[in-house]
């Protein structure tokens, strides 16, 4: 059984890149339909492959997968393998991947419709779903960074997908870098993992941590530092580049320069909740260093808050959805800090689909206003696209955890294990995360009613042309909405308080704040009902109710308050600063400091001193010396006998001793 | 005794003649007392037993090589005044330099490296002992390769030396045989077809 | 019975002398040719005389390859000689200073 599962997952991991290079190599030859016909179905047979393997473990009972397909290298006793660890935690990734990566094929064959890259983009975004499969179901740290840095490349390329726009070109090139920050933090980390244990497979890592829980190591000569708080804040770093946390979270909301179905498949679905993943993945690590957890909780809880009272102020309709994807990567953050990975993966897989939804709504809206983003141009829309009002509707209050839709649970359960951790720091993270619920609703909600509702202020051209979107665009909508709002209450059992993710996910007792709710978890119902005692629904409630009084009751207040605030206003439109800062420091810095190597060290020294100075330096001797050659034969026939005479000297020299 | 006396004799010779060759006014005299410096220094390497190579001395330069220097000596037509220029100011530096040096060598040659009783222990040669012959083994043997490439260093110093000195121009007769293989019948032989001549009469 | 050293003392007069000759006649190309003889020749004094004393025939043998291939070098030196006097019309060595840095 074992060797079929192994087939069936080299299935799932190729399919995708066939049809990836199929796509790529011969886009010219196949066509436009052939491209999108052949990854379509890479990506399908990956998909439904992994609903089985799901249910093979989830329901049958099989057992976990793992072992290495193949060695890549052996050097100094360590196996650099590719191999695959297939459990609860990665089937479920899987699954979520596949199916949200399907989706969004579909989509873009409206959405990219009259686009010249078509060819192009359905091979990248293929070939982005087998790096995302490579990296969940990797069974050692090698292939994870070869994953991680795969999807980092492929985001790279389809941020820059229309590499005629200037700013997109800036994006890319904005996400690479601050990626390669995280990235650096991360290989240290991996490389502190190497170091510690002698390999990098992760159940020889795993099974040999507890050993070094109280290991220390010596990085600045004099100070002690706890080895696995180093090496879970290294590994981290990855994580808050990746998943963008700040201060690594500026690349993110530029990264909307790319079309839209990428907006909703890698940054918002899955590749940055690949830092999510990995935290959770390295659970038996983190457990092992409190530091390390209050770490990501203070990383989290101020990504919540902050980065969700940006969305409150933006007026691009990519922008506010990117930057409550921030938000909610915080959210997820915040979670793992207090060591509930099952939330955290919970609120992943719940808000993969709603997120998308929610791009994928926000693209539809954009084919309908002829690529415009300005929501301020918008309204009304209800009228004419029902269903994209239908499951922007949906996605939204799956987002603001509406009682009974899924991002409810998930984020219900996330506050709740804030709520019961005994972390430093946890009571404002509390704080943090309730009052994000109110700022998400209420930017939600703004979104919403200025997209959907109120007055109708596109020109008359868009207007005249506005029409609900192909069924290629409806379907998929349609697909994600269901999961939407049913998901959260099948999961929530199974997957939080039930014995799902025992087997891939390690938490220690006195961390275990899950366990403790789920002392007092009676059943979905309970739980909905509970939530009606509880101050999250209602600040949510609060905040689309005072999200329809600023937007549609009372148009022109908004106005007026930030005219009352303009100094808070203006220092959300700058984003905090972070963007001016790294203009500036990095940016600068780097430009300065380029520009100093250049002008002083290469033309000063190198060509100055070494180049030019050697010549000049062999040009001068040799004028000196030079005067030494007459051209008379006698000084010559001179110089070679008092030569001799010294050579005889030295002979007579020895004579005398 | 006898030898001894015959070495002072002819190394005095060799002494003088050398100061002459370098000290005399005219070239012509700077060659003929280089041709007494070699005879008497061939007469030196006969005491030493060394009689095919005097012999070679003799032949080679003092009939062939200073030949040659006289015969350079007097073709060109060289005024040689102005060449004995700052001959007086010179002649104490290269006295004391000669001085110096003979001093140092003296010092070195006579020092004990050179004159242990094993060196100068020297036992006749048999007399039946033939020195050419002895020579001639060790060339042909031992030394054969090298003697092919002295014939070539002397080839090729014939060649170079005609080379040099060979003047182009009018009066030079020469062949060029690349012209004279790739010749043709027609560049050589013309028929010519007339008709006969009518006998007159 | 002569000795080893004098006869080497012998060749290293000679040599000073020819030495001598190079420092006096400083223009005159054909007696700095003639010294350089004088010089070879004193060599193989040398030669000749460890050949002797030693009872080693190599002596000899390289005597006679100096022999060649000084005649050699001065049909060469004689042949330059009668070039240059040629092309410049005189054999003052110190006009030849067409290599001077």
């Amino acid at each position: 059984m074992n060797t079929d599962m192994q087939s069936i997952y080299l299935a799932i991991v190729l399919s995708p890149l066939i049809g990836s290079i199929i796509a790529g190599l011969f886009g010219k030859l196949i066509g436009r339909s052939g491209a999108h016909w052949v990854t379509i179905i890479g990506v399908g047979v990956s998909s439904l492959l992994s609903l089985y393997a799901y249910k093979y473990l989830m329901f049958d009972g099989g057992e976990i997968f793992n072992r290495a397909i193949y060695t890549w290298l052996t050097t100094g006793g360590i196996n650099f393998e590719i191999g695959f660890m297939v459990d609860q935690l990665t089937v479920t990734m899987m699954v979520v991947v596949t199916f949200v990566s399907w989706m969004i094929h579909i989509y873009t064959i409206g959405y990219m419709h009259d686009d010249p890259g078509y060819q192009r983009f359905f091979s990248y975004i293929s070939l982005f779903t087998f790096a995302m499969l490579m990296l969940v179901m990797s069974n050692n740290f090698l292939q994870l960074f070869f994953g991680w840095e795969a999807v980092g490349l492929v985001s790279y390329l389809l941020i820059g997908f229309w590499f005629k726009r200037e700013s997109a070109i800036f994006a890319n090139m904005k996400a690479f870098l601050v990626n390669r920050v995280g990235d650096f933090g991360f290989l240290l980390g991996i490389a502190a993992v190497l170091m510690t244990f002698d390999s990098l497979d992760y159940n020889q890592v795993f099974a040999q941590a507890p050993d070094f829980a109280n290991a220390t190591v010596n990085i600045i000569s004099g100070s002690e530092w706890s080895l696995m708080t180093v090496i879970c804040i290294c590994l981290f770093i990855g994580a808050m580049g990746k998943s963008a946390q700040v201060p690594l979270h500026v690349w993110l909301p530029d990264s909307m320069e790319g079309p839209t179905p990428i907006s909703a498949l890698i940054h918002a679905a899955t590749m940055v909740t690949a830092g999510i993943f990995m935290v959770a993945r390295m659970s038996p690590l983190f457990e092992l260093s409190e530091t390390a957890l209050t770490f990501v909780l203070v990383i989290g809880s101020i990504t919540a808050f902050f980065m969700g009272l940006l969305g409150l102020v933006q007026n691009d309709i990519k922008r506010v959805v990117a930057y409550s994807t921030l938000s909610q990567l915080g959210y997820m953050t915040v979670a793992l800090g207090v060591s509930a990975y099952s939330a955290a993966i919970f609120h992943l897989v719940t808000h993969a689909f709603f997120k998308a939804l929610l791009f994928l709504a926000a693209g539809s809206v954009i084919i309908a206003m002829h690529h415009e983003q300005d929501m301020r141009k918008m309204g009304g829309l209800y009228r004419y696209m029902p269903i994209t009002w239908v499951t922007s509707l949906v996605g939204s209050l799956a987002l603001i955890g509406f009682p009974g839709t899924a991002g409810f649970y998930s984020k219900d359960a996330i506050i709740e294990a804030v709520h019961h951790s005994s972390l430093p720091f946890s009571d404002w993270a509390y704080i943090a995360v309730l009052s994000g619920v109110f700022i998400t609703a209420l930017y939600s909600f703004r979104l919403f009613f200025l997209v959907f509702h109120g007055k109708e202020r596109m020109d008359r051209h868009t207007w005249e042309h506005l029409k609900e979107s192909p069924a290629v665009v409806t379907v998929p909508l349609s697909m994600l909405a269901i999961p939407s709002v049913i998901l959260g209450a099948f999961l929530i059992g199974p997957m939080l308080f039930g014995d799902y993710f025992t087997a891939a996910i390690y938490v220690q007792d006195q961390h275990d704040v899950l366990g403790m709710i789920g002392e007092d978890y009676h059943g979905v119902w309970a739980f909905t009902l509970h939530a009606f005692q509880t101050a999250p629904v209602y600040l949510a409630l609060s905040g689309v109710l005072v999200a329809w009084l600023l937007y549609i009751k009372f148009p022109e207040v908004p106005q007026k308050i930030v005219g009352r605030t303009n100094w808070v206003y203006q220092i959300l439109l700058n984003k905090y600063g972070f963007d001016t800062f790294n203009q500036a420091v990095f940016a600068g810095g780097a430009c300065k400091t380029g520009s100093f190597l250049w002008k002083f060290g290469d033309v000063k020294i190198i060509d100055g001193v070494l180049i030019n100075g050697t010549a000049s330096a062999v040009r001068w001797f040799s004028g000196k010396i030079r005067n030494i050659q007459t051209g008379h034969l006698y000084d010559y026939a001179f110089t070679m006998i008092i030569g001799l005479l010294m050579l005889l000297a030295v002979f007579v020299h020895h004579l005398m001793e | 005794m006898v030898t001894q006396y015959i070495f002072y004799i002819f190394a005095a010779l060799l002494i003088f003649s050398a100061s002459m060759v370098i000290t005399v006014r005219n070239p012509v005299h700077a060659a003929l007392f280089l041709v007494l410096a070699f005879f008497s220094s061939a007469a030196v390497w006969l005491i030493l037993e060394a009689e095919f190579l005097a012999i070679v001395l003799i032949l080679v330069y003092v009939g062939a090589v200073m030949v040659l220097f006289l015969f350079v000596v007097m073709m060109l037509d060289i005024n040689f005044v102005p060449l004995r220029e700052g001959f007086a100011r010179y002649l104490p530096v290269g006295i004391v330099i000669a001085v110096l040096m003979v001093v140092a060598m003296g010092t070195v040659f006579t020092s004990v490296y050179f004159s242990g009783a094993q060196m100068n222990v020297v036992t006749p040669t048999a007399t039946d002992v033939d020195n050419a012959k002895e020579l001639g083994k060790l060339m042909f043997t031992e030394y054969l390769y090298p003697f092919e490439i002295a014939g070539a260093i002397l080839l090729v110093a014939i060649v170079a030396a005609i080379s040099l000195t060979l003047r182009k121009g009018r009066s030079k007769k020469s062949q060029n045989p690349a012209e004279q293989v790739s010749v043709k019948r027609k560049d050589r032989v013309r028929l010519v077809k007339m008709n006969s001549e009518k006998k007159s009469g | 019975m002569i000795t080893l050293g004098q006869v080497l003392l012998l060749a290293a007069i000679l040599f000073c002398i020819s030495v001598a000759g190079i420092f006096i006649n400083r223009k005159n190309v054909i007696i700095l040719l003639m010294c350089i003889e004088l010089m070879l020749l004193s060599v193989n004094m040398n030669f000749i005389a460890f050949s002797h004393f030693l009872h080693d025939m190599n002596g000899q043998v390289f005597v006679f390859f100096i022999l060649t291939v000084a005649a050699a070098e001065s049909a060469i030196g004689l042949a330059i000689l009668v070039v240059l006097f040629r092309n410049r019309n005189t054999i003052n060595v110190e006009e030849l200073s067409s290599l001077k840095g």
